[in-house]
């Protein structure tokens, strides 16, 4: 019995070390081990043995199964090992190919800018107003102190729908029709972006179809250094922390004083370039102070209330920001311009 | 404005001021200078020459020899192929070493064997622009006047040693006009003296009583009228300083009486208007309004009708000009004009701007009584023409002046309290040195309680408020000395309305799901505007009443036909694969001519043609179809909270195709439609197949959700089921998904459709439709006995309803 068992070790752990898969090493296991298996079968005819020889033999046996499991175990694992090994080398693909392609659009570059120039405001304690784009001549001239023959509506040749409507000139209704719906309570704090019309032929730079932003702030004690002090955060914000902002009298017949905004030219940052035509500067908005004609029309007493607006046209931010030399490109839509805002 | 820097010398000191610090200076304090024109184009040693001989080339018919005095030891010759140059004339030349504007370097040289030694030069040589000269003085060389001196440097004779600043005045700035009023601008800058020109006159002639009698009929238009009579007038040229500073203006000299009269419109900003006396009857100026009907021949020759509404000067008879806008040939001094109706007028800003628009006529004159002139120039600039008249025109000046006012002009007092000055600007002025500020203006200013009491001149007639004083103390006192502050108020909550937010989310998903946002105008042709279908009852595109175009005369009333232009752009720029979508506002109305505001509806167009997926190496190309659109209009509406959202084949809409079109639904409302656009259209345009979506935003607003809702996840498993059918093909798969969802009951978590398939061995018209259903109890776990049954309850329902069997 003992040599029986000798031999079965022999064999088994033999045929345990050639086996090949771990299928075939899964039918040596139930060959050698099984419930039917020839250890098992040893191990039956144990009970023939005289007693004194049961506990060597059944010491004998422990060891031989020991063995067996053993050499199992290791040969189990290293066969998982090499199944594993070889499924990663058939698996093996090339990773140069390209990805498969996923669509991906982006939006407008006005859409853009007016969203950024948007949550700047918005930062600030802005809300945003739409009004129509279609106006009243009330609305777009008188109630902006432009009555009707005011020298000054030279400047804005208009789309004329009949004698009292036009296209807006300018995103500045907005500004009367919030106040009037706000009947004098303050702070009135909006901007309001949006669609303008000018009689303009269309060329590189002209556009009979353009896009402002329109702010207005309206408060007790809003003074002129207000204005200054929240169009240089806009400006840092938009442009770079570095910029500065430089103030110009001008005339718009909403607004006395009245200003031009300059921001340094993000191009040469100041020293003068051809962008900035050699000034270090770049004129990007129009603003003041509300006309008291504006703030009284509108149901606010001058007296008691002061307040700044400013306007910007986006094309021109866009324009700047991007060295886009045409204004034509933001409405013809070229899908080779429209791509390269994907950001 | 044109403002000559030598010319401006005259009334204000410039000493150390160069032309470009002018300009910045001007600049930065409200008056802007938009370009300096140095009227030097390069010219240098260039005098004025005296031509002593001129023979004949010996061997070229068209050249002569001169001999000319430049004043120096030796008389240079000169070579000159000009036809109009003689011996005696005065002319400029440019010597060896000479240099032109171009680069052209004078040399000596020898022109068919004869030596020259220098130029003779035409105006054009030397950079001028020529036509601002007489017409003689334009073809040839530039013959000088007689007084010119031998041997001076022609650079400054001809006033090429000066600069030309270029205003572009906004409208309130109209006293800037004229010499005079940016000479005040430029003193209050600088703080220095303004020196008038000297209005002295000498009135030897007879009284003007009975010869000139002036009467205002229509005082709402004319508030003064002065006239003043010069008689003895030789005709003649004017001095070349005079013409000079004409022509650094941008006027072209004319006569002496002409040029007297621009230039002191020039000076003092007040137009004025020479008639010849003899032509006007009985010497009696009236002025009204036009007869109806009544015509008038213009300086230019042109026969002119005229409005009732506009303001004429006549005599006893006749209309002799247009008010403001232009003289009447009938009255026009010529060269037998002796003596000179000098008129001095204010007209209504207003009249002479609606005369000149119409009649297509504006000039100088007419565009300074358009913002009114200065009230106190009306007489000065009579007397200073008058005056010039005399020394110029040999005339002489009848005593005494001819005038109606029918309005006093009062220079008004304004209270400017500093507290308000510093309140409104954020600075801590001193109330002396805003006192600094007005006396740099010359405005006179009082100290009061609160301020100070400011009297405005007449010239400044922009300034009728506090706050326009404000902005003057700003201007000179410096924008950029005002602080830099943050308003004081409290904070306030900013942010976007959730229709706003919407709006973005919109945006967002779609150029997620690969579209391009496009911009496109608002203004329509209306050969393409009507295309497509409207949303609601046909509305009547609105027309602008001055188009600039065709393409561009109507309001639009949808966005498809843009999109539709905006692919046709595109392909012909070899961008075939397009995927864009605009959202804007299309102008809607009822009303065929507009009396109110027309309604601006929100709408979303969206439009897909070409390639959807392009070729790769995993796929072949896949041209795009109505299920990629509608996949994405899909991802649209979960995403923007549209539930309920139902699909209905749509058979008649204009523009679509009758077969690939659905409208679309949310809670049972129509909120748009999409499809493929009808063949028809796609050959209008020149396009390929396209698929294109038009939702009504403002429409589908209200009826979204905006919240999730939150179920907490299941505690019993679900059981998934097939169904395969076979139906007739007429029978559309979302009918049959709603009688799934109907018949299946409350246990039915989801169903949708994995297959379908037709041929052979379904047999012919009929189609197969797989789905899988997803049962779930959310209470306790389904049997197979409910699912059974639920599957045949299904089968039952589309079996009566359309005669569905079971796909074995």
């Amino acid at each position: 019995m003992r040599d029986k068992l000798v031999q079965l070790k022999t064999e088994a752990l033999e045929q345990f070390q050639q086996a090949s898969s771990l299928n075939s090493l899964n039918e040596l296991r139930v060959q050698y081990l099984g419930k039917k298996g020839e250890l098992t079968e040893i191990l039956k005819g144990m009970g023939k043995l005289p007693a004194e020889e049961r506990p060597l033999i059944g010491q004998l046996v422990n060891e031989v199964r020991d063995a067996l499991e053993q050499l199992l175990e290791e040969r189990k694992v290293s066969l998982e090992q090499a199944a594993i090994n070889d499924r990663l080398s058939k698996e093996r693909i090339d990773v140069t190919l390209p990805g498969k392609k996923v669509a991906k659009g982006n939006t407008h570059p006005l859409t853009q800018i007016v969203e950024q120039i948007e949550d700047i405001f918005i930062g600030l304690g802005f809300t945003v107003a739409e009004g129509p784009e279609m106006e009243t001549d009330y609305y777009n001239f008188e109630a902006l102190n432009l009555p009707k023959d005011h020298p000054a509506r030279d400047m804005q040749d208009s789309f004329y729908i009949s004698e009292e409507i036009l296209m807006r000139t300018h995103t500045s209704p907005n500004q009367v029709r919030t106040m009037e719906s706000r009947k004098g309570e303050v702070p009135v704090k909006i901007i309001c972006p949006g669609r303008v019309y000018r009689r303009d032929d269309d060329d590189a730079t002209h556009s009979h179809m353009f896009h402002q932003i329109e702010g207005l702030y309206i408060d007790k004690n809003i003074r002129m250094s207000d204005l200054k002090g929240v169009l240089l955060a806009f400006a840092r914000e938009m442009f770079g922390e570095d910029v500065q902002i430089r103030l110009r009298p001008s005339f718009f017949p909403f607004t006395e004083p009245s200003a031009e905004v300059d921001v340094t030219c993000a191009v040469c940052k100041g020293s003068g370039c051809r962008v900035c035509k050699e000034t270090g500067w770049l004129e990007i908005l129009g603003s003041g102070m509300v006309h008291p004609k504006v703030l009284e029309m509108s149901g606010y007493d001058p007296e008691k209330y002061t307040g700044f607006a400013f306007g910007m046209g986006v094309e021109r931010i866009a324009m700047l920001k991007y060295g886009i030399e045409d204004i034509r490109h933001f409405y013809t839509n070229d899908l080779k311009f429209l791509k390269q805002f994907n950001r | 404005m044109k403002v000559s820097y030598n010319w401006l010398k005259q009334y204000v000191d410039l000493q150390g001021v160069s032309p470009e610090e002018l300009a910045e200076k001007l600049t930065r304090s409200g008056v802007e200078v938009e370009g300096i024109e140095n009227r030097n184009k390069g010219v240098s040693q260039i005098f004025i020459g005296y031509v002593a001989e001129k023979a004949k080339h010996p061997d070229a018919d068209k050249l002569n020899v001169c001999q000319v005095d430049v004043g120096q030891a030796e008389r240079l010759q000169i070579v000159c192929g000009a036809k109009n140059v003689d011996a005696g004339q005065k002319v400029v030349v440019s010597v060896v070493g000479a240099q032109l504007p171009g680069g052209l370097k004078i040399k000596k040289a020898k022109l068919r064997g004869v030596e020259s030694q220098g130029m003779i030069c035409s105006a054009k040589e030397l950079g001028m622009n020529d036509k601002l000269l007489p017409k003689d003085q334009q073809e040839g060389i530039l013959v000088l006047p007689e007084e010119a001196e031998v041997g001076q440097d022609a650079i400054s004779y001809l006033g090429l040693d000066d600069a030309v600043l270029e205003l572009g005045l906004t409208p309130n700035r109209s006293d800037c006009l004229s010499m005079i009023g940016v000479a005040y601008e430029v003193a209050a800058i600088l703080d220095r003296e303004v020196k008038l020109p000297d209005l002295s006159l000498e009135e030897e002639g007879a009284s003007i009583e009975d010869k000139v009698h002036v009467q205002i009929e229509a005082p709402e238009h004319c508030s003064k009228y002065a006239a003043r009579l010069i008689t003895g007038i030789k005709l003649g040229p004017s001095p070349f300083w005079m013409q000079s500073c004409l022509m650094a203006a941008g006027v072209r000299p004319i006569n002496n009486i002409v040029d007297i009269t621009n230039y002191v419109m020039l000076e003092q900003g007040q137009p004025l208007h020479a008639f010849d006396y003899d032509r006007v009857e009985n010497g009696k100026i009236i002025v009204r309004l036009a007869h109806p009907n009544e015509t008038i021949q213009t300086l230019d020759d042109i026969e002119r009708k005229l409005d009732p509404d506009m303001l004429l000067i006549t005599d006893v008879s006749k209309p002799v000009g247009i008010a403001g806008v232009m003289g009447g040939a009938n009255s026009e001094v010529n060269v037998d004009t002796v003596s000179i109706l000098l008129e001095s007028a204010q007209f209504s800003g207003v009249s002479i701007r609606k005369t000149a628009k119409k009649l297509g006529l504006r000039s100088e004159a007419s565009s300074r009584f358009e913002k009114e002139v200065n009230p106190d120039a009306v007489m000065d600039a009579l007397n200073r023409a008058a005056q010039l008249m005399i020394t110029l025109g040999g005339g002489k000046v009848a005593k005494g002046v001819a005038v109606e006012t029918t309005k006093e002009w009062k220079e008004p007092t304004i209270s400017l309290r500093l507290e308000r000055v510093n309140g409104y600007l954020g600075t801590s002025l001193e109330v002396g040195q805003v006192q600094e500020i007005m006396r740099r203006l010359r405005f006179a200013a009082a100290e009061s309680e609160q301020g100070l009491q400011v009297t405005v001149p007449l010239r400044r007639q922009d300034i009728t408020r506090e706050v326009d004083l404000i902005e003057e103390v700003a201007r000179l006192h410096g924008y950029d000395q005002i602080p830099i502050s943050l308003p004081e108020g409290g904070t306030t909550r900013g942010g976007l309305t959730d229709y706003q937010q919407w709006q973005r989310t919109i945006r967002n998903t779609l150029t997620s799901a690969g579209l391009f946002e496009v911009f496109t105008y608002a203004f329509s042709d209306e050969k393409v505007m009507y295309d497509f279908a409207p949303f609601e009852a046909e509305h009547k595109g609105i027309p602008l009443t001055m188009p600039m175009s065709e393409e561009r005369s109507h309001l639009r009333v949808h966005l498809l036909p843009h999109l539709l232009e905006t692919a046709s752009y595109n392909q012909n720029r070899q961008n075939n694969d397009l995927s864009i979508f605009e959202m804007g506002r299309v102008f809607l109305t009822e009303e065929a001519e507009l009396t109110k505001l027309p309604k601006e509806k929100l709408c979303l167009g969206g439009l897909l043609t070409g390639t959807w997926l392009p070729q790769q190496w995993t796929n072949k190309p896949q041209s795009v179809d109505f299920y990629d659109m509608k996949g994405i209009l899909e991802m649209l509406f979960a995403t923007i909270g549209a539930e309920q959202v139902v699909y209905r084949s749509a058979e008649n809409l204009k523009g679509m195709h009758p077969g690939r079109t659905t409208e679309i639904l949310v809670q049972n409302i129509p909120v748009g439609y999409a499809g493929q656009i009808h063949p028809e259209l796609q050959n209008k345009y020149d396009i390929q197949e396209a698929y294109v979506f038009y939702i009504d935003l403002e429409k589908l607003f209200p009826l979204v959700k905006r919240t999730n809702d939150y179920t907490p996840l299941p505690k019993y498993p679900a059981s998934s089921r097939d169904l395969s059918i076979v139906v007739d093909q007429a029978i559309s798969a979302g009918d049959i998904e709603q009688t799934i969802v109907e018949a299946a009951g409350a246990i039915l978590e989801d169903v949708h459709l994995f297959d379908v398939f037709t041929g052979e061995k379904i047999g012919a018209g009929k189609k197969s439709l797989a789905f899988s259903l997803l049962y779930r109890n959310p209470e306790a776990t389904l049997t197979d006995q409910e699912v059974n049954e639920a599957q045949e309850r299904v089968l039952q329902e589309l079996t009566a309803k359309y005669q569905a069997e079971l796909r074995m």
